[in-house]
């Protein structure tokens, strides 16, 4: 057999350089991002005289803002290229969770922040400033094949969707509709829009039947809806807009005639009542982390209202955007929102004096 | 003796199961074809230099890159590679030439391969209970690499061991009789002849890495990385991962990224595999 | 070793002898590595395990049909998973084992080296092909294909799960049943021939017994595997746990809930988290017994065989 002892040698000396080197050099704690902690361990760059922004964000919460930061976050990249903003999507609930425990910089969320949360910010010594960032329709989503559907009221899908609901098949809902069997769709308890949904739908937060598919990946719901006959799902309309040849859209009655989801029903509130505000809530310290004001400007500016509508949210009027700048600007912390629903961002902040 | 044709039933049904094996055979080399046809038909059109060298984007997919996934891809295979290696290849040593059957030896031995049998994604799982969170490493590039480690560290042994193994007897024992101690023939005789053969193990191993995905899921891949990690505790996101990303993605055009992803990652893969079987078939020639 | 201390370019003996004790010992301790890592997976399974069960009760875990963690007052229910993991089982098998046996069959006892030079890199390759890509070949060649024939198959279902996985272990079937049948002595083919029987028949009534445990060991493993499979079953046959046995429709298996679970962010504490480990610790148990048996087969062939 051959030899290959010089080869073999060479493995050998080449292995232990590298194994010698490895354990030096990649040894370096990172700057300034530390997933494990996010908290601001220093900063790098961000001369404060103007040079290349540097620096790195890290975003969780809703799977439905999650489209909209994502969005923005790369929009700002391509401006500032030293930034690093990391976006992800555990869902509202686990995404306040982590601003309270200091972990994350911003928290996406798709319904207002809730008095225990707020409390355990305030216990860890974080303060939040809370910034509504658009308007988002929650659709109500069926399989393309069902031509029956077109509306449902809010007592229809009450009846639906209430715990102990005795609803199995179309028919049940409408006795004019076929008896296809319905599977149930939606997002699971860690999410905000399935706080949203049960609280305006059902009139009480996490009421909602047991036996539906619940995930948190928007994407699953989706699939299911499309692959599914007698499917029936809901979703931000930021992920209906994009898909509008697999799912259908239905049409919402609560009482003044069905109406569909959309950029003006929604900006005018008819759409009701699954309009609702989305919101980021920014943890106040994490300012000085360099490129975090930035990117709140960045988010609230003309460029970044563009982005959002983009991926199908919509955005609030030009100059209230200006105040929210403001109220931003001034550091106000605590929430406006809390507890309030079906009022206008508009008519909170006006109340509020801003 | 009497030389009695075959009834034509019997003659036939042997002839019938012989076409089938061939059908079998063609069944299993189409297979692969339609598989890797399928996977890459969709996204090779989009396969260019700028693809492979821009970095994601996660809302576009006319914009988005591989480097991100594949520097990460890298980063973590070569360090699982750097540590797993040498201890793989000690301990392949210890229990191929340095002790004579026991029954510790035995045991280490079926250890082994129960661990070689262990699905990948319970490494994933042991991985995330101790090194994310008993050792605090966060989700993080080293946590991946520690994991992956482990789980390629017996095929790596088990490789090893065949590579010893192939090394004739006659090698070792000339040696001893010359008076050279075990070290001595593993440096001068055995290993030398192994060489080739263990290189080979060890790239199948790499792309077993390579394409790896469910453990380093359950680690934590990020889900939105623009940038490739920077440093050894920075988050990371590898190709398989991004493939399983974008071919969930429900908005329209990421389905042919992630085709175009999977050329990719076979392009690699089959170069690595090529390049082994070309270093076995070296080696073989005496 | 007498001729060491005569040796005129030979190191003095203790250091040399200190070096290679060192070596051997580091060699030892590298061995002794790999049974750490089993104590690990064992330990962290099952301590993780216990704390699930001290808030979920057996009865809920074995008894309910229902498996959805995410709700506020989630059901633990493995039966749903395990129904799941078992029906891609069972596909994949179907699929794989006889168009795999039926190669192996083929390569020992037919085939020219000519093809044997083709086919087993084939082979290798098919093998080799990450577990992602046959998932989307799945989701996006399979299912289709089944939509055409049947248009109640949804986007994700069992069946496109089952051909799947049963395309990735077909070349484990291969090639382990060839090594079970290659090891058949010559002898008792030579015998069968003997008694006038043909190819086709020595193949089957004969070289087929006499490997029977040795394939039944092969059949193991790649089961085994298939259970073990994550990214092509999710891809392929979704993640939606449910005790129904409906191959058109989605299903959810025990490695479809880790990603699950992974999507997003694993969450940091409570049953949700614990559950990982109970259901890791099912799998390994179950993947563990099948490759212990399946060695158990093996070795008893090479005793009798």
């Amino acid at each position: 057999m051959k030899h290959f002892r010089v080869p073999f040698l060479a493995f050998g000396l080449a292995l232990t350089a590298g194994l010698i080197s490895g354990c030096n050099g990649g040894g370096t704690p990172p700057e300034p991002s530390d997933p494990k902690t996010g908290t601001t361990s220093g900063s790098s760059g961000g001369d404060p005289k103007g040079g290349p922004l540097t620096g790195n964000i890290v975003i969780d919460g809703s799977s439905t803002v999650y489209k909209a930061s994502a969005a923005v976050a790369e929009s700002f990249m391509d401006v500032h290229d030293g930034m690093d903003v990391r976006v992800s999507s555990s869902g509202t609930g686990a995404g306040m969770k982590k601003l309270a425990a200091g972990e994350i910089d911003i928290a996406g969320a798709s319904r207002p922040i809730k008095k225990d949360e707020l409390e355990a910010c305030t216990k860890n010594g974080i303060e939040i400033i809370e910034i509504a960032v658009g308007y988002d329709g929650l659709t109500v989503v069926v399989n393309p094949k069902n031509t029956w559907t077109n509306d449902l009221t809010v007592a229809e899908l009450k009846k639906m969707w209430e715990p102990n609901s005795t609803v199995r098949t179309w028919k049940d809902v409408r006795p004019s509709f076929p008896d296809t069997p319905i599977t149930f769709y939606g997002p699971g308890t860690a999410s905000g829009t399935f706080d949203f949904f049960t609280k305006v739908i059902m009139g009480e937060e996490d009421a909602m039947r047991t036996d539906f598919q619940a995930s948190e990946d928007d994407n699953v719901i989706l699939n299911g809806v499309a692959g599914d006959e007698g499917g029936i799902g809901y979703f931000g309309m930021a992920y209906w807009e994009e898909n509008k040849d697999k799912v259908k859209a239905i049409g919402i009655d609560s009482g003044d005639g069905p109406v569909l989801p959309g950029q003006e029903t929604v900006a005018n509130l008819s759409y009701k009542p699954l309009s609702r505000p989305e919101f980021i809530y920014v943890n106040k310290s994490a300012l000085s982390k360099p490129g975090m004001k930035e990117f709140v400007a960045y988010y609230l500016s003309e460029e970044g209202q563009a982005n959002i509508k983009e991926v199908g949210y919509v955005p609030f009027v030009p100059e209230l955007y200006e105040r929210i700048k403001k109220r931003f600007d001034a550091g106000v912390v605590g929430s406006l929102f809390m507890g309030i629903d079906g009022k206008s961002v508009d008519a909170v902040m006006t109340e509020a004096g801003y | 003796m009497i030389s009695k044709r075959m009834p034509a039933g019997r003659r036939n049904f042997d002839r019938f199961f012989s076409v089938l094996g061939m059908i079998s055979i063609g069944i299993g080399i189409l297979l692969l074809i339609i598989v890797i046809v399928g996977a890459v038909k969709d996204g090779i059109h989009m396969v260019s230099p700028d693809f492979l060298t821009r970095r994601l984007s996660p809302t576009r997919p006319d914009r988005t890159g591989v480097l991100t996934p594949m520097i990460g891809s890298a980063y973590i295979v070569g360090l699982t590679i750097l540590l797993s290696v040498p201890i793989g290849i000690a301990a392949a040593i210890y229990l191929e030439e340095l002790t004579r059957p026991s029954r510790m030896r035995e045991f280490i031995q079926a250890n082994v391969s129960n661990l070689a049998g262990v699905p990948s994604i319970i490494y994933g799982i042991l991985g995330l209970a101790l090194f994310v969170r008993a050792f605090q490493l966060g989700q993080t590039v080293i946590a991946a690499a520690l994991t992956m480690s482990l789980l390629v560290l017996p095929t790596v042994i088990l490789v090893t061991r065949e590579a010893l193994r192939m090394v004739p007897k006659a090698y070792r024992e000339g040696s001893i009789a010359l008076g050279a101690t075990p070290w001595q023939t593993l440096f001068g005789q055995i290993l030398p002849v192994a060489f080739p053969n263990i290189i080979t193990g060890i790239i199948l191993s790499a792309s077993r890495a390579i394409g790896e995905s469910a453990p380093l899921m359950v680690i934590g891949a990020a889900t939105y990385m623009r940038k490739p990690p920077n440093g050894l505790f920075d988050g990371f996101t590898v190709l398989p991962i991004q493939i399983y990303y974008w071919s969930s993605d429900s908005r329209r055009g990421f389905v042919e990224v992630a085709s175009a992803a999977i050329f990719v990652l076979m392009v690699a893969l089959l170069a690595l595999n090529f390049f082994a079987m070309f270093l076995r078939g070296r080696a073989r020639r005496v | 070793m007498a001729s060491q201390a005569a040796h005129p370019f030979a190191k003095p003996r203790s250091i040399r002898v200190w070096v290679e004790r060192g070596l051997t010992a580091i060699c030892f301790l590298c061995a002794l590595a790999t049974i750490f890592v089993s104590a690990f997976i064992l330990y962290t399974l099952v301590v993780e395990s216990a704390e699930f069960f001290r808030t979920i009760p057996l009865k809920e875990f074995f008894g309910s049909p229902n498996w959805n963690p995410l709700m506020k007052d989630g059901e633990y229910g493995i039966r749903a998973l395990i129904t799941g993991t078992m029906m891609i089982a069972a596909g994949s098998a179907v699929v794989g084992v006889p168009i795999g046996l039926m190669i192996a069959i083929y390569l020992s006892e037919y085939a020219r080296p000519a093809v044997r030079k083709i086919a087993k890199p084939a082979l290798e390759l098919l093998a080799g092909i990450p577990s992602v890509v046959y998932g989307y070949f799945g989701l996006t060649v399979v299912t289709p294909l089944l939509k055409m024939i049947n248009p109640a198959i949804t986007t994700y279902n069992a069946f496109s799960g089952s051909i799947v996985v049963g395309i990735m272990i077909l070349p484990l079937v291969a090639s382990l049943s060839e090594d079970a049948i290659a090891s058949v002595p010559r002898a008792t083919r030579e015998a069968a021939y003997g008694l006038g029987a043909s190819k086709a028949e020595v193949s089957l009534t004969v070289v087929l017994k006499a490997a029977s445990s040795g394939i039944i060991a092969s059949i193991l493993l790649a089961i085994s595997r298939a259970i073990g499979e994550t990214m092509a079953v999710t891809l392929a046959a979704g993640m939606t746990p449910t005790s129904n046995i409906d191959f058109t429709k989605a299903i959810g298996t025990m490695t479809a809930y880790f990603v699950e679970v992974s999507s997003g962010d694993v969450p940091r504490f409570g049953p949700q988290y614990t559950s990982i480990f109970a259901v890791g610790l099912l799998m390994f148990l179950l993947t563990f017994g099948m490759n212990l048996l399946s060695r158990r087969l093996v070795r008893r062939i090479q005793r009798f065989g």
